[in-house]
């Protein structure tokens, strides 16, 4: 499975990685539905750690899309809502008027 | 649901969006070509900004550093003329400006991180659109326009969701340097008109003044005295005007030092 952690690239992670990283989701989906910022924080923190550090990056050149992305590490819970809410992406029509 | 695979839906739904508005796939190839490397050189002056704003904060601790110093003399310099009350001022003032160093400290690790990031990602976007271009070279030679189809929509995403990564990646970057050129402007200014040692409290330049008057009086005192020895010996001729005072009342000691020999 690919996961891309915003600001940092895409890494491939195994099954083990994939099952822990489905737990903290969890985690951080209540997070948002709640508007827990600390709870939000550690549990994103938890993540991009784990995806750093069990997965590999993929090779800069390989062009894939991810199955998974994560927000920027210090993303705060307000700014995840928003892109949830609006799905703002600067930059996002790759050009397209 | 998820919100690793929300993010990753909003990603993805922008470059269907993008895919559907095109007409001839293969132009669009050219043409999301040419947008990549405009990001490209978007996000490399996202990183010259990010090197800019942290050598601005960089500067800014040095001036601080030396305030900080001059408050730390300030207070030896008062405890040796025994005013514990000007050496308490010129302290408290020390920490204030010590509070604003650290917050500044911050701000340089966090800009210097941001740089770090931004670099990596703006490698990142390079070799990917390098990727990019020999497979859309690839796509427009070799496949019929259904195989291309498939081949450049899988490129297509691909790049779009790179793009956006970096693209969102910048914005914050530019955000975060807007907040601090705020900050570092209105320090920058603070310090440029001295008004940051009266802003911080302390009045330092009030300090100053009040050690300058207490060096001033220290120096007249010593010169009462020295005129009075003078006096009292019956040498000099000549008292007014600080330099003739003393030409002339080292030319005295020096007649004593004859008349003693």
């Amino acid at each position: 499975m690919i996961v891309r952690v915003l600001g940092e690239g895409q890494f491939r992670v195994g099954d083990d990685t994939a099952a822990k990283l489905t737990a903290l989701d969890k985690d951080l989906d209540a997070a948002v539905r709640d508007d827990q910022g600390d709870t939000f924080s550690a549990a994103l923190h938890a993540a991009v750690a784990l995806v750093k550090a069990a997965g590999t990056p993929l090779p800069a050149d390989e062009i894939v899309t991810a199955d998974y992305i994560l927000p920027f590490a210090d993303a705060t819970v307000d700014e995840v809502r928003k892109l949830l809410a609006d799905g703002t992406i600067p930059g996002d029509s790759v050009g397209l008027p | 649901m998820s919100v690793m695979k929300r993010v990753s839906l909003i990603f993805r739904a922008k470059a269907d969006k993008a895919l559907d508005r095109m007409e001839d796939p293969r132009e669009t190839l050219d043409y999301s070509y040419k947008q990549q490397v405009e990001m490209l050189t978007r996000v490399r002056r996202g990183v010259a900004d990010v090197a800019t704003s942290r050598k601005r904060v960089e500067l800014q601790m040095n001036s601080l550093q030396k305030e900080i110093t001059k408050r730390d003399t300030q207070a030896r310099d008062a405890l040796s003329k025994g005013r514990e009350d000007l050496a308490r001022a010129a302290l408290q003032n020390k920490a204030q400006l010590q509070a604003q160093y650290a917050d500044l400290e911050t701000q340089f690790a966090s800009l210097q991180e941001q740089e770090e990031k931004l670099t990596l990602a703006s490698q990142r976007l390079d070799s990917k659109v390098q990727a990019f271009r020999t497979r859309k070279e690839t796509i427009k030679a070799t496949y019929t326009a259904a195989e291309a189809q498939t081949r450049i929509n899988e490129a297509f995403s691909g790049i779009s969701e790179e793009m956006g990564d970096v693209g969102l990646a910048i914005q914050r970057a530019e955000d975060k340097t807007a907040q601090m050129q705020a900050r570092a402007g209105a320090i920058d200014e603070l310090l440029a008109s001295g008004a940051l040692e009266d802003h911080v409290g302390g009045g330092t330049d009030s300090i100053q003044a009040e050690l300058d008057k207490i060096g001033a009086s220290s120096d007249v005192d010593s010169e009462l005295a020295r005129m009075k020895g003078e006096l009292s010996a019956g040498a000099p001729k000549q008292i007014e005007g600080n330099g003739a005072a003393v030409t002339d009342s080292e030319a005295a000691k020096a007649e004593q030092a004859g008349d003693g020999a």
